[in-house]
């Protein structure tokens, strides 16, 4: 446990001692901030658009719009996407940095399981990952004094967006045992996020039986509902699931890596 | 302490090493001798675990390294052919880090981590960022590395490769200094440092181990092939054939001509002195007999000559 936790240690230091960690935590917080305010003055347009209507067509009070709901919502589905692109920098260096320099020798031949190793690694970029996530306190903090949003949603929200990225952190983790190259596993991780977001796009043209595991595969789907504030067992189930086949497949990678010498 | 038996590592297009075995006692230094690509490094990851073996069985301290290797782990430090450092790291970071995952308690990391810089004399590179640090002192602190936590074997892979004369004297004395209390394997393609710090040598070529035992013997050993060089005013081809064909003559090169004189290389049977019946056949034949004398062999030419063999 306690070398485990070195690892984890080691690497999140990592993160915070070269620019990495300072850029992504940059872009995110610039990207999330434009984002929130776009989707603001969205959700404003739409409000004085429907008090306008009801002004003109008489009647009773407006049809009260949920605007905090609807903002909240709107930010954190808009977070699922930017998470998107942030990820496979956060995973591109865990392994292939470690082959590169040679280090992965200490690593394997230390008095620690080749599953410790994994997991000390992913937690790591879990922890960094919350981090990414705790950033976006401002707006929902801005969206918590000029408004009283309903907690339930933003809860499962967030807890959608963590077993999301815990999912994508579990693939780039794979990939980054593939190669040596950083870049190369940032590209091979990003276009297998994108296929498995995208496989949405081709359940739509696809017959009905295809369809149907087509949008189940797909990552964002699963994110709808927690956005809404239902908790299923069953988007938690995939994500968990998604988690523990990149965890195995990692751990299998390590273990090949040491055949092939 | 180590026991290696017919020990084969095979790649898909290439057999790395083949059916290697030896023992370390404990206490004993052993010198890993052979060329680039012979094997040396190979034996070493799998000795320490790092990958598995095709075939044979390593056993540290009694343990299987393939069925439990924690525990062999455990008993062994190991320097890799590269140090394995992280270059962000600072020197006493990077010491303490390695130190937890080998499982040092917390109350002596300190302790622990500033014995092996004095060890090594990095102490004074402490709070400097790896990165920086000339390369006698990075391969000084993956030596620093592998002495965390005392392991009672230690595996370097090329030790004083990249240090300074005097660097690597003091590496040596540290080597030998660890010897006794501690079993060593090292590697290294410089002869002097086998000869200087190793109890017994381990010549490995092509993945096969060619010879096994002293530096002393196996220099007295190879000395007894008879090396004669002699220089002959005469016929180069015709001498070669002539000498040749003696009892007891091995082989014959001839090394350089100049203007009707050559220079030859004679190597003769084990401790059978052939020096008179060479000068007897040239002088009789006719040609002039310029120079003969009889060559002892240094380290370094047995180490070419047993891993140049039928090349």
């Amino acid at each position: 446990m306690r070398n485990m936790l070195a690892i984890v240690e080691r690497e999140l230091r990592g993160y915070f001692i070269s620019p990495i960690a300072y850029v992504v935590l940059t872009m995110f917080v610039f990207l999330s901030g434009i984002f929130f305010r776009a989707i603001l003055s969205q959700v404003m347009a739409m409000e004085m658009v429907n008090s306008m209507r009801s002004q003109q067509f008489g009647g009773g009070a407006p049809v009260a719009l949920d605007m905090p709901g609807m903002i909240s919502r709107g930010f954190l589905s808009t977070m699922s996407v930017i998470l998107l692109f942030m990820i496979p920098m956060i995973t591109m260096g865990l392994f292939s940095e470690e082959k590169k320099r040679g280090t992965i020798e200490l690593l394997l031949t230390a008095p620690i399981t080749d599953a410790q190793v994994v997991l000390g690694k992913f937690f790591a970029a879990a922890s960094f990952f919350v981090i990414l996530l705790l950033s976006t306190w401002v707006p929902m903090s801005v969206l918590y004094i000029y408004g009283d949003p309903a907690s339930g949603p933003i809860l499962t929200g967030y807890l959608g967006l963590l077993l999301y990225g815990f999912a994508l952190l579990a693939i780039g983790l794979f990939i980054s045992t593939l190669t040596e190259n950083q870049i190369v596993a940032a590209v091979l991780s990003f276009g297998t996020i994108m296929v498995l977001w995208l496989v949405d796009v081709l359940a739509n043209t696809a017959q009905s039986g295809t369809r149907e595991v087509l949008t189940y595969l797909s990552i964002l789907s699963h994110l709808d509902d927690f956005m809404k504030g239902i908790l299923s067992t069953s988007h938690v189930i995939f994500y968990l699931s998604l988690i523990l086949v990149g965890l195995f497949m990692t751990y299998r990678s390590i273990d090949s890596l040491r055949w092939r010498g | 302490m180590i026991t290696v038996e017919n020990l084969t590592k095979r790649y898909p297009n290439k057999t790395a090493i083949d059916g290697v075995s030896f023992n370390v006692e404990k206490g004993e230094i052993l010198g890993f001798l052979g060329p680039n690509g012979a094997g040396k490094t190979t034996t070493m990851r799998i000795i320490t675990g790092y990958m598995p073996a095709t075939n044979g069985t390593v056993r540290v301290d009694n343990f299987d390294v393939f069925e439990s290797p924690l525990d062999v782990r455990r008993r062994i430090g190991y320097l890799p052919e590269n140090p394995p450092l992280y270059p962000d790291m600072e020197t006493a970071g990077y010491l303490r880090f390695v130190a937890k995952i080998k499982g040092v308690p917390k109350s002596s990391l300190d302790d622990e981590v500033a014995r092996v810089m004095e060890k090594v004399n990095i102490t004074d590179v402490k709070d400097r960022i790896i990165a920086k640090l000339s390369k006698g002192y990075k391969q000084r602190v993956g030596i620093a590395q592998a002495l965390l936590n005392d392991p009672p074997v230690l595996i370097l892979d090329e030790p004083t490769i990249g240090l300074d004369p005097k660097q690597i004297h003091e590496i040596r004395g540290l080597i030998k200094e660890l010897a006794g209390s501690h079993t060593v394997v090292l590697s290294t393609h410089i002869l002097p440092e086998v000869e200087q710090t190793c109890h017994r040598v381990i010549i490995i070529e092509r993945g096969k181990i060619i010879a096994v035992d002293t530096p002393q013997n196996l220099r007295f050993q190879l000395k007894g092939v008879e090396r004669v060089s002699m220089e002959i005013a005469g016929p180069a081809a015709e001498i070669v054939s002539k000498l040749k064909a003696m009892p007891g003559v091995l082989d014959v090169r001839a090394v350089d001509e100049t203007d009707g004189r050559c220079r030859f290389q004679i190597e003769g049977e084990l401790k059978r002195d052939i020096r008179s019946d060479l000068a007897r056949a040239v002088v009789e034949s006719g040609w002039g007999l310029l120079e003969l004398q009889s060559e002892t062999m240094s380290l370094e030419d047995i180490f070419l000559k047993l891993t140049t063999a039928e090349g």
